[in-house]
């Protein structure tokens, strides 16, 4: 089997993988990463996001192999232990979620919507997380959420 | 998914040699069709190809009034490039409404065009702005490339490695998305040179297609008025829950005008 060698979440890593495992089951099933969830499994919710090499992704829609090498941050990597990041207090506080399940994607989406736009409005905000779908919320506390994240990051 | 040997190899020839030597080879590009055709398995590659490695097919570069799309460049990048912005804002800005943010992160300009499915954006730009399609082996007009729903002139093996769009005096893009997946319902792609006008038209049809009276009367005077009362024929057109080829062919005069009157809105 192929071997690929990472760095997740600062840690180094290197396994032996199918080549059709996904990034997405790598990360859960073998790291035991299991913050990033599978929503749709065909790349249309978000659920699944996260970043490599700095880039928002869907990790069900890339291979494993194809993150040979690169530097991948998933929801458990994005503060350190015992503290939240300020996106993430923002969805806690403006009660941005309901049962949860969409959050890890659309918290490290609207990470990386601020760091490319610090100080976005609420149009470019809906139009940056249009790759991630919430079946509870409306969206409304979710867009709430994230410009109250982005002004936290920019503090 | 059944398995398959991944490779990914440095240079161009290392990459059509590879596909040559595979029983039953596939080009990976950015993935985002390929990976979920895969998953259903609708296709089942003994190999898969991973053209990320190959600094051939990167990269934007503006030259003799022509602006040069390495295939494995992603949308965001096309979307983000101030080269392109410069030189054709409407193709910055159809890149930048393709899919979504993540799927743009990874979703290639080579991948779209060799994929070709009937309601992508891209076929509309390179149709409208008569851009030129490299390959490994040679170079092929716009018009001659896409054959039809889900078909290019590409032969067994062929790869695409670069993009090149002429720049027009003006262009605009507009299209009426479908809600949740983005893809073009329609999308009309009008491009106006010193001597000619082009629309191109996506998402209509099995495959792009161009609208030579609505050219021929955009080029005698450039106006949304133009457009008015030049009905597109709804026959062949495609017909699905989202909306009837009666419906589609509206749009396309719709948004034809919307593209024109977003050119006059930028000229004053």
């Amino acid at each position: 089997m192929p071997r690929i060698s990472l760095t997740v979440n600062g840690k180094p890593v290197a396994h032996e993988v199918e080549a059709r495992t996904l990034l997405v089951q790598y990360l859960r099933e073998t790291l035991r990463l299991t913050g990033t969830h599978v929503g749709c499994d065909t790349s249309q919710c978000g659920a699944c996001v996260v970043h490599v090499d700095g880039v928002a992704v869907k990790s069900c829609a890339m291979f494993a192999m194809q993150a040979d090498g690169a530097y991948v941050t998933t929801i458990e990597g994005l503060a350190p232990a015992g503290k939240l990041h300020p996106m993430q207090r923002a969805f806690h506080e403006n009660h941005g979620l309901q049962c949860g399940f969409c959050t890890p994607g659309m918290v490290m989406a609207s990470v990386a919507l601020v760091k490319g736009n610090p100080d976005p409005t609420d149009a470019e905000v809906r139009h940056g997380l249009e790759g991630n779908l919430c079946r509870c919320t409306g969206y409304q506390n979710i867009v709430k959420a994230v410009l109250a994240g982005a002004k936290a990051m920019r503090a | 998914m059944h398995d398959f040997s991944y490779l990914r190899p440095k240079t161009l020839a290392e990459a059509v040699a590879a596909f040559k030597k595979s029983d039953d080879g596939r080009y990976l590009a950015g993935g985002q069709t390929v990976i979920p055709v895969m998953k259903q398995r609708l296709a089942s590659p003994s190999h898969v190809i991973d053209l990320a490695a190959m600094p051939e097919l990167k990269g934007i570069a503006v030259m003799d009034g022509m602006v040069m799309i390495g295939a494995m460049t992603r949308h965001a990048e096309v979307a983000a490039s101030k080269d392109v912005r410069g030189a054709i804002p409407a193709l910055a800005r159809l890149a930048g409404g393709i899919g979504d943010p993540q799927v743009r992160n990874r979703g290639t300009i080579g991948g779209s065009i060799a994929n070709n499915d009937p309601a992508a954006d891209y076929p509309a730009a390179v149709v409208g702005l008569n851009a030129t399609i490299h390959t490994d082996r040679r170079q092929i007009a716009a018009e001659d490339f896409f054959t039809g729903l889900f078909d290019t002139a590409l032969q067994e093996g062929e790869l695409i490695t670069k993009v090149a769009f002429p720049k027009p005096a003006a262009a605009a893009y507009e299209k009426f998305e479908h809600p949740a997946s983005r893809f073009a319902l329609v999308g009309v792609f009008v491009a106006r040179t010193k001597s000619a006008v082009r629309v191109a038209v996506t998402g209509a049809g099995s495959c792009v297609f161009r609208v030579p009276e609505m050219e021929a009367a955009l080029t005698k005077s450039f106006k949304p008025e133009s457009v008015k009362g030049i009905a597109v024929a709804a026959d062949g057109l495609n017909s699905d829950i989202h909306g009837s080829a009666e419906y589609r062919a509206h749009l396309v005069g719709v948004l034809a005008a919307r593209a024109v009157a977003r050119m006059a809105d930028k000229a004053t």
